[in-house]
């Protein structure tokens, strides 16, 4: 019974934010990579001024599964690099968090690059 | 009619999108990819016990860059995405697709010009933007 | 403002001898379907990227109107092509295969006019004879140059429109038979300070209507005369400004307008607005247009290629969308 309740929980919280980038499409005419700007700088917000934390015990993949979850990573890792690292990890802590998921971006989209063409929409 | 009275005409009375039926795929979508998210990272640490939080959650980044990636290669994530619109453009998996979508485009500008060169023309504001701010984030974080 | 004339009556009356057009999947599925001469069912067209598949469209597109017309290519004085591409990639690799002389035009959407009008004057004035028009466009690679890779998961608006996949060539000729052009006006550049890259029917609809109007207040023709007034892509909602701002200069089309872009596809087919590019009103007007006025079922035509005149780059700067539109009048063989 608890695991249905977090699983509601993770769809619930990643159905609204969804919904608030949707409603953003539609209001304001802007281009995706703008909208995950936005959710990304409002992850940093959220974790710098500790808030993140709070809807991520609730929410759990609902928040960190959009990029919000990248932001706060960047964040989150700015902070623990300056606090544990100096000026080093100030300037290497955000990069380091998100290091695992970039590298893999951009690997996966040079390999499916070269295996796949884009096709045609219809 | 002059400029401006044509320009709040336009606005005025130009076709807008449906919101209920755009709003509710967003919501399911969105929930759906979350949960999916939620579900690997389960997964993920019955299977690796010893591994850290951390650690479970990048694999778990990683894992659905890699759906998102492949579902853009195999010519699906587009019709996803236009069905779900930001269901499907603000989880992880749409910065995946951001990534793989121009580097496929321009393949047939070749590896060097095409594909690498072109590969961030959309996530690129998201990257840069990104690492700008934790740097700044980093230097506020020193004097905390 | 300028009031020089911009509309010319031409004397010699150059006529299409032949039109042949070539379109993509969707839209041989569309409303349209059955009346284009060939239809592909893979718009790369055996070509390894999308532009030079536009390009052999083109190619085929005047090869068929040559050999429909009865004329060899040396007898071609002078080809007028143009593209959405930069540099006119389609037109210009088209003209590789050609061997006439080549003029390459760009005019965004409104090519067709513009070339029509390029041919039509140089041939009342005797110094050609025949010329060949051609222009297309092709849904992936104007996607490409001028929005998004095409596996990007976005949404497109309500107000936006899908380039078509076709491409259509004319063979116009000082003499011989079939559809002659009566009358032109060439269109000046329209900026009403639309910025809405995805709502370009609003962008053009005020150059359409100040060529319409002009066309009539210099020309003295009626457009009760008209069988059919049609504009190139300016979409449904485009076509219903056009409207509003004629009805405002106390011109009333409505009975005869109808709008190539809103034609072209099927509803089903969710395109929105309706078709556009370079290759829409080209593929309207020779496959479906041209035709009716052959079997004198339409007998006069206004046809209104229209463009927005902008550049990738333009709308990231500030700028606004120039919209521009030609009229060409054309009358059923006698």
């Amino acid at each position: 019974m608890e695991i249905l309740l977090t699983y509601l929980k993770v769809f619930a919280g990643g159905g609204i934010i969804c919904t608030i980038g949707q409603i953003l499409i539609n209001k304001t005419k802007m281009t995706s990579a703008r909208i995950l700007v936005i959710f990304l700088l409002s992850g940093v917000v959220l974790e710098l001024f500790g808030a993140f934390r709070y809807l991520e015990s609730f929410f759990k993949a609902g928040v960190t599964v959009p990029i919000m979850g990248f932001g706060s990573s960047l964040a989150k890792g700015a902070l623990k690099g300056a606090k544990e690292a100096g000026i080093t990890g100030a300037l290497g802590g955000g990069m380091e968090a998100v290091s695992v998921g970039l590298s893999c971006a951009i690997f996966f989209g040079f390999v499916f690059s070269l295996i796949f063409k884009s096709k045609t929409k219809q | 009619m002059d400029k401006e009275q044509y320009k709040q005409y336009v606005k005025d009375t130009a076709p807008r999108s449906p919101e209920v039926r755009t709003l509710l795929p967003a919501f399911f979508v969105g929930g759906l990819i979350c949960a999916i998210g939620q579900a690997i990272s389960d997964l993920l640490s019955l299977w690796l016990k010893d591994f850290e939080k951390d650690q479970i959650a990048a694999l778990t980044s990683a894992i659905l860059i890699f759906l998102g990636a492949l579902l853009t290669g195999l010519g699906v994530y587009d019709k996803i995405g236009k069905f779900a619109g930001g269901g499907s453009i603000v989880p992880i998996t749409g910065f995946a697709n951001s990534i793989v979508s121009p580097a496929m485009e321009y393949n047939r500008e070749g590896i060097f010009f095409g594909v690498c060169a072109k590969m961030f023309t959309i996530a690129g504001p998201i990257i840069v933007i990104g690492i700008a701010v934790s740097v700044l984030v980093g230097i506020i974080g020193m004097f905390l | 403002m300028n009031k020089r004339k911009r509309t010319f009556e031409l004397k010699t009356k150059p006529k299409i001898l032949s039109g042949y057009t070539v379109v993509g999947p969707k839209e041989g599925d569309g409303a349209l379907g059955e009346y284009f001469d060939k239809v592909l069912t893979d718009d790369l067209f055996g070509e390894k990227t999308y532009e030079l598949a536009e390009s052999k469209m083109q190619q085929e597109a005047v090869k068929g109107a040559l050999k429909r017309s009865g004329i060899s290519k040396e007898e071609i004085d002078l080809t007028v092509s143009g593209d959405l591409l930069n540099q006119i990639y389609a037109s210009c690799f088209a003209a590789r295969e050609l061997e006439t002389a080549f003029l390459g035009l760009y005019g965004a959407c409104s090519t067709f006019g513009e070339s029509l009008i390029v041919a039509s004057l140089l041939i009342n004035t005797g110094m050609i004879e025949k010329c060949c028009c051609s222009t297309s466009s092709h849904f992936s690679s104007a996607e490409r140059q001028y929005r998004y890779p095409l596996e990007l998961g976005n949404q497109r608006p309500p107000t936006s429109q899908w380039t078509v996949t076709g491409a259509g060539a004319s063979i116009l000729s000082a003499d011989g038979d079939g559809v002659s052009i009566d009358k032109v006006t060439i269109g000046r550049v329209i900026d009403f300070g639309i910025d809405d890259v995805n709502n370009m029917g609003a962008a053009m609809a005020p150059a359409a209507a100040d060529t319409i109007s002009a066309f009539f207040g210099e020309s003295g023709e009626k457009p009760e005369d008209f069988d059919m007034i049609v504009t190139g892509d300016l979409g449904r909602y485009g076509g219903e400004l056009l409207l509003k701002l004629l009805y405002e200069k106390n011109i009333n089309i409505s009975k005869v307008y109808h709008d190539c872009g809103a034609m072209i596809y099927k509803p089903e087919q969710q395109t929105y607005q309706g078709g556009s590019g370079a290759g829409c009103c080209n593929v309207v007007f020779n496959a479906f247009i041209a035709n009716k006025m052959l079997k004198k079922e339409l007998k006069k035509v206004l046809l209104v290629p229209t463009g927005a005149l902008l550049s990738k780059d333009s709308p990231l700067q500030g700028q606004t969308i120039p919209g521009i539109a030609h009229a060409i009048s054309f009358r059923a063989p006698e």
